[in-house]
C-alpha cells in the first residue's frame, strides 16, 4: 500500500513537471519520463523488496533532477508554476503557517466573492512560560485547487471593497494585516463600485492604514495585486511572478494581434518583462525573496510553511521594530538575527501607540517614494539641480513663514475683527430703535444692506464690450485645431440615432470647438487644444521638463519606439507639468498626453506627478490633473510602471490630506493602472463630454471574462450613472467649470482660501 | 370579416419585403464590388453595434461615408452605372430583397388581423384584479372586452391610475407586455380580435408555422 502511494506521488510528480516546462523537450524530463514508465512496466513481475529499492532510486532520481531543472527554469516556466491547481495557496498557508484562524464572510463558493479570502488569524508567541496570541488581518486572493468558483483568484470591484473593509476594521483594532497575492489580475467589470475606481480606493486607504502591513507575492497581476499590496514589507515567493501584465497580454499587445500570440512570443515577453523574484528584488520593488523547494512549493512541502511562518513573523516585527522603541537587547538581537533564526524567539508587541503610527506612516511613504527613482531620466545639469534643491528649501522656508506664521495670525485677527463687528451689529439688532439710530448716527454698521460697490453696479448695468462690436468671447480660441484648416466635411458618430447633419472641418474644429452643434457629440482635440485654450500654457510656468522617459528594463525595440515618440510629440514623456493661473487663481497642472505612447505611465510620468502633487502641497495651491487620454502603466516598464500605481496614490494622499484640492478632468479614452490609482483616488473626478473611462476595454474584458460589452458601457455618462465620476463638462466650458471648482471645492490650505 | 385564404395568398405571392436603398444625400458613388444575388446582413451584435453589410460609399467634401444593409436578404437592381458618379440626395442605389420569416408574416397577419391596445405613456400596467383573475382561471382567452372596460391599472412613480379599454369588443388573443416591466409609450399592450375570428386567426397561425418555408 505504501509503495503504491509513493509510486502515484512520482507519477504526481513528473505530470508537475511536465505541466511545468510544457511543450519543451527537455533530457531531464524525458529520463524520468522514461524510467518511471520502466519501472510501472517491470514492477508487476518484481518482489516487494525490489519494488521498495527500486522505488526509493526513483525518488532520489526525482529529487535530483527536480535540482537540476530549478536551474533551467524560464520566467515563463514560473508563470506555469504559480498558475498550476497544485500550487499552494491561501488555505493552505492559513493552514499551515497560522495557529488557528477564522474566515469572515465566506465559505468556499457562499462569499460576496469566493476569490478573495478575509481571515483573522492568530500567531502564538513563547515568553518563557507565557504563550501569546498575536492576533492578525490576513487577507488574500485565493485560487483553491482547481476550484472554478474562486475565479482564479481574479477578483471582482465587491471583493476588494470587502477587503478593504477589513483592512479598516483592522486598523480600529491596531492589528497587523498580512496580504498574500494570488492573483492573475482583477475582474474589469464597471458595475459599482468599478474594477479601477475600487483599486483606486483601496489604494488611497491602504496609504493611510496605521498598523503594520506584510505582502507576500506569490501571483502579482498588475492591478488586481496593486489592491492589496501596498505594504510596509514586501516579500516575494522564490517561483511567483509580479508583473505589470500577463505575459499573454503583453505579447498580444507586442504583435498587435487581436488573435492569441505564439508561445515562443508570450515567452519572449515574460523574459523581458523582468517579472521574476531576483528581478524585482534587484530593481527595489520587493524587500526579500522566501525561498521556495525546487519547482515552487506545494501543500505538502511542511518545511516551506514553517520558513514563511518565520518571514511573515519577521517582516512583522521588522516593521514594528523600525517604528517603536524596543528595549536595546531585543533591537540588538533582531538586528543580529540570522536569516534562518526562529524569529519567535524575541517577543515583540505588535500593537502600535500613536507617535509610532505617525513614523509608521512616513517611513511607509519613504519607500514608496524611493523606489523607481533611478528608472527615468533626469537630464537636468549638476546645477539646475542645486538650483531646484535651493529653490525647494526657499519654498519651504516660505510657506512655512507666509502660510504657517503669518496668515495664521492674520488668520486670528480677522477672525476676532470678523467677531467684534458681528457683536457691534447683533448689538445694534438686538438693542432697537434706539440704539441702532444712535450707532446709524455714529457711523458703525452704517452700510445698508442693499448698497452695492459702485465698480459692481456698473459692471452689471453697463452694456457688454459697447465699443467693440460683437463680443462673443466664448467663441474664440486661443489654439485653433490644424484639423480644422481641412477642406471636408464631418459627419458626427451619432447622425444615424440624433439624425445631426455634416459639419463643415473648418466650423467644426475651428468655432465649435469638435463639438457637434447638433447632439453635442465631443470630437477628440489635441492636447495642444486644451494647454492654451483652458490652461492658459503660453504663460504657463513648465517644470521637470528634463525628467524623460527612459528603458529601465532594456526592453528590446523599446528604445527606438521611445524616440519616435520623443521626436512625434516633442516631449521627453507623456506627462507635462506646469504652473499656470485660471481666472486669476495659481494652480499647478499635470497633464498625460495621449500622442506619447497612448499617455502611458511610466517611471518618468510618476515622478513628475509626484513632484507636482509636493509642489503643489509645498505652494498651497490646487493640483488639477488631466488626463488627455491614458491608455494605461506602460507595459514595457514592467514593474518600473506598475509601482507607479501605490507611488502616486501616495503623494496625492498627502497633498489632499494636507488640505489641498485635487481635480481629475478624463478626456478622450483613460483606461487602467492610472484610472486604478491616482486618478480613480480623486474625490472630484470630472469627465470631459464624450470621453471613456474604465479598467479594461471591450475587447480585453470580453476575453477575460466572456462578458459582451454594450457599445456605451465605458462612456463618461455611464460612469457618471455608477457614481465613479462627479460630473460630465462641455469643452468649450471647462476653464469656467474650473474656475467654479477652485471657488467651491477643496481643503482648507489652499492659498486663495 | 377576415379572408384568410385571400392574406395567405397575397404574401405567398410576395413573400418578401424589398427595401430600397437610397443616397441620403448628394455625394460620389463607390460600390464595393457587390453583385446581384450578394447575400448580405443587417446589423447584428447583441445590441445591433455591429453594421450591417458595406454596400457602398458615398464621399462629399472629402468625407467618405459608409451605406450599410440595413436587413438581411439579397441584392437585386444594383444601378452599376451610377459607379464613380455624381448622385443627388434619395437616389435608388440598389434594392434589398428580404425574404419574410415566420414570425415576420404571422406579425403581418395578426397586425391586420387584431386591434392593438397601445400604451399612452411608458408606465408599469397591471392587469385590473378582476381581469388577472380572470387570465389566470381560464387564460388570455376568456377575457371578453368592451369598450370603456376598467383594463389595466397603470403604475408610474409610485402613484397608481386606472386605464380603461377602448376600442371593438372582442376577446385578448395575445398579450405583448410583462405585468411589472416598464412599458414606453406606443408600445401595444394587447391584440384584441373579434370573438367570431379567434378560430380562424388561430388556424391561420396554425397554417403559417406548418407550411412557411424559411428563405434565409
Amino acid at each position: 500500500m505504501d509503495i503504491d502511494k509513493r509510486t502515484q506521488e512520482l507519477a504526481s510528480r513528473l505530470a508537475y513537471i511536465t505541466d511545468i516546462f510544457g511543450p519543451r523537450e527537455n533530457a531531464s524530463v524525458a529520463l524520468l519520463r522514461h524510467r518511471l514508465g520502466e519501472f510501472l512496466e517491470q514492477a508487476p513481475k518484481l518482489g516487494m523488496r525490489e519494488i521498495s529499492r527500486q522505488v526509493a532510486r526513483l525518488e532520489e532520481l526525482f529529487a535530483l533532477l527536480e535540482g537540476k531543472l530549478e536551474n533551467e527554469l524560464t520566467p515563463m516556466d514560473r508563470v506555469r508554476i504559480v498558475r498550476h491547481p497544485q500550487r499552494i495557496c491561501l488555505k493552505d498557508i492559513l493552514e499551515n503557517v497560522y495557529d488557528n484562524y477564522t474566515e469572515i464572510g465566506g465559505q468556499d463558493e457562499w462569499s460576496i466573492d469566493p476569490g478573495i479570502i478575509i481571515a483573522r488569524a492568530t500567531i502564538a508567541r513563547t515568553m518563557g512560560k507565557k504563550t501569546v496570541h498575536q492576533s492578525v488581518m490576513v487577507i488574500g486572493q485565493e485560487k483553491g485547487h482547481g476550484q472554478e468558483f474562486r475565479n482564479g483568484g481574479s477578483i471582482k470591484p465587491w471583493g476588494n471593497a470587502n477587503a478593504l473593509y477589513y483592512m479598516r476594521v483592522a486598523d480600529t483594532e491596531n492589528i497587523p494585516i498580512h496580504t498574500y497575492v494570488f492573483t492573475p489580475g482583477a475582474y474589469p467589470v464597471e458595475d459599482y463600485p468599478g474594477a479601477a475606481q475600487q483599486i483606486a480606493k483601496n489604494l488611497y486607504v491602504m496609504a493611510g492604514l496605521r498598523v503594520p502591513i506584510v505582502s507576500i507575492f506569490s501571483e502579482g497581476g498588475s492591478g488586481g495585486a496593486e489592491a492589496i499590496a501596498l505594504a510596509d514589507r514586501r516579500l516575494m515567493l522564490s517561483h511567483g511572478y509580479y508583473s505589470v501584465i500577463s505575459p499573454e497580454g503583453a505579447a498580444a499587445i507586442e504583435g498587435g494581434l487581436k488573435a492569441k500570440a505564439s508561445p515562443e512570443l508570450i515567452a519572449q515577453c515574460a523574459e523581458r518583462l523582468c517579472i521574476t523574484a531576483e528581478d524585482n528584488l534587484r530593481l527595489g520593488f520587493i524587500d526579500r525573496i522566501v525561498p521556495e523547494p525546487p519547482l515552487g512549493a506545494r501543500p505538502e512541502h511542511y518545511e516551506f510553511f514553517r520558513l514563511l511562518r518565520r518571514e511573515v513573523i519577521r517582516a512583522t516585527d521588522e516593521i514594528v521594530h523600525s517604528v517603536e522603541t524596543l528595549g536595546p537587547l531585543r533591537g540588538m538581537a533582531i538586528r543580529r538575527q540570522g536569516a534562518d533564526a526562529d524569529p519567535q524567539d524575541i517577543f515583540v508587541r505588535w500593537s502600535l501607540g500613536q507617535k509610532a503610527k505617525r513614523k509608521l506612516l512616513q517611513l511607509r511613504h519613504d519607500k514608496f517614494r524611493a523606489m523607481s527613482r533611478s528608472a527615468c531620466r533626469d537630464n537636468r545639469s549638476m546645477s539646475v539641480r542645486a538650483y531646484n534643491v535651493l529653490e525647494s528649501v526657499l519654498w519651504v522656508a516660505h510657506s512655512a513663514l507666509r502660510h504657517d506664521f503669518v496668515d495664521r495670525y492674520k488668520r486670528n485677527l480677522s477672525g476676532l475683527l470678523e467677531g467684534l463687528e458681528a457683536e457691534v451689529r447683533a448689538l445694534r439688532h438686538g438693542l432697537g430703535g434706539t440704539m441702532s439710530s444712535l450707532l446709524g448716527r455714529t457711523g458703525v454698521g452704517g452700510v445698508r444692506r442693499m448698497e452695492m460697490p459702485p465698480d459692481a453696479l456698473e459692471r452689471l448695468t453697463r452694456l457688454s464690450c459697447p465699443d467693440e462690436g460683437t463680443c462673443r468671447i466664448e467663441d474664440v480660441w486661443v489654439y485653433v485645431s490644424p484639423k480644422s484648416r481641412e477642406d471636408r466635411t464631418q459627419t458626427c458618430p451619432n447622425s444615424a440615432s440624433h439624425g445631426c447633419l455634416d459639419l463643415w472641418a473648418r466650423d467644426l474644429y475651428g468655432e465649435f470647438a469638435g463639438v457637434c452643434s447638433h447632439c453635442g457629440h465631443h470630437f477628440p482635440m489635441e492636447f495642444q487644444w486644451y494647454l492654451y485654450n483652458v490652461f492658459d500654457y503660453g504663460q504657463a510656468y513648465e517644470f521637470n521638463r528634463e525628467l524623460e522617459s527612459d528603458n529601465p528594463l532594456h526592453y528590446e525595440g523599446f528604445d527606438l519606439k521611445l524616440d519616435e515618440a520623443k521626436s512625434k510629440t516633442g516631449l521627453g514623456c507623456s506627462c507635462i507639468t506646469f504652473e499656470t493661473f485660471i481666472e486669476g487663481v495659481r494652480t499647478v497642472v499635470a497633464v498625460l498626453v495621449s500622442p506619447f505612447r497612448g499617455g502611458t505611465v511610466g517611471a518618468a510620468e510618476g515622478e513628475k506627478i509626484i513632484r507636482a502633487a509636493e509642489r503643489a502641497m509645498l505652494k498651497r495651491m490646487p493640483f488639477i490633473m488631466y488626463s488627455h487620454g491614458t491608455a494605461g502603466i506602460r507595459i514595457q516598464e514592467g514593474t518600473c510602471g506598475v509601482i507607479q500605481m501605490p507611488r502616486v496614490t501616495m503623494a496625492v494622499r498627502q497633498y489632499i490630506e494636507a488640505g489641498g484640492l485635487y481635480l481629475v478632468l478624463y478626456d478622450t479614452n483613460s483606461y487602467a493602472g492610472p484610472v486604478a490609482s491616482f486618478l480613480g483616488c480623486s474625490p472630484y473626478q470630472f469627465a470631459v463630454r464624450s470621453s471613456n473611462i474604465g479598467f479594461a476595454g471591450p475587447g480585453v474584458i470580453r476575453e477575460t471574462t466572456g462578458l459582451d460589452i454594450p457599445p456605451q458601457y465605458h462612456r463618461a455618462s455611464s460612469a457618471l450613472s455608477r457614481g465613479h465620476i462627479q460630473g460630465i463638462w462641455d469643452r468649450r466650458d471647462i476653464r469656467k467649470n474650473l474656475y467654479q471648482a477652485l471657488l467651491t471645492m477643496g481643503g482648507k490650505n489652499l492659498y486663495y482660501r | 370579416m377576415l379572408n384568410v385564404k385571400e392574406m395567405l395568398e397575397e404574401i405567398n405571392a410576395s413573400p418578401y419585403e424589398e427595401i430600397q436603398i437610397k443616397t441620403p444625400h448628394t455625394g460620389v458613388v463607390e460600390f464595393v464590388g457587390l453583385k446581384p444575388d450578394d447575400r448580405v446582413v443587417g446589423p447584428t451584435g447583441k445590441w445591433h453595434e455591429i453594421p450591417g453589410t458595406l454596400l457602398a460609399n458615398l464621399t462629399r467634401e472629402k468625407n467618405k461615408k459608409p451605406i450599410c444593409a440595413t436587413l438581411k436578404g439579397s441584392v437585386m437592381d444594383l444601378r452599376s452605372e451610377l459607379e464613380g458618379q455624381f448622385v443627388e440626395a434619395g437616389e435608388r442605389l440598389l434594392t434589398i430583397r428580404h425574404f419574410l420569416s415566420k414570425e415576420e408574416v404571422i406579425g403581418r397577419i395578426l397586425k391586420k388581423a387584431l386591434n392593438l391596445f397601445i400604451a399612452p405613456e411608458r408606465a408599469k400596467y397591471y392587469f385590473a384584479p378582476e381581469i388577472d383573475a380572470k387570465i389566470k382561471a381560464g387564460g388570455e382567452q376568456s377575457v371578453k372586452l368592451r369598450d370603456g372596460m376598467e383594463m389595466f391599472i397603470v403604475s408610474r412613480m409610485k402613484r397608481e391610475t386606472p386605464l380603461a379599454y377602448s376600442g371593438p369588443d372582442g376577446i385578448i388573443y395575445a398579450v405583448y407586455f410583462q405585468q411589472g416591466d416598464n412599458v414606453d409609450g406606443g408600445q401595444p399592450l394587447i391584440g384584441v380580435c373579434p370573438e367570431s375570428q379567434l378560430s380562424l386567426i388561430q388556424d391561420v397561425v396554425n397554417r403559417v408555422q406548418g407550411e412557411w418555408e424559411e428563405r434565409d
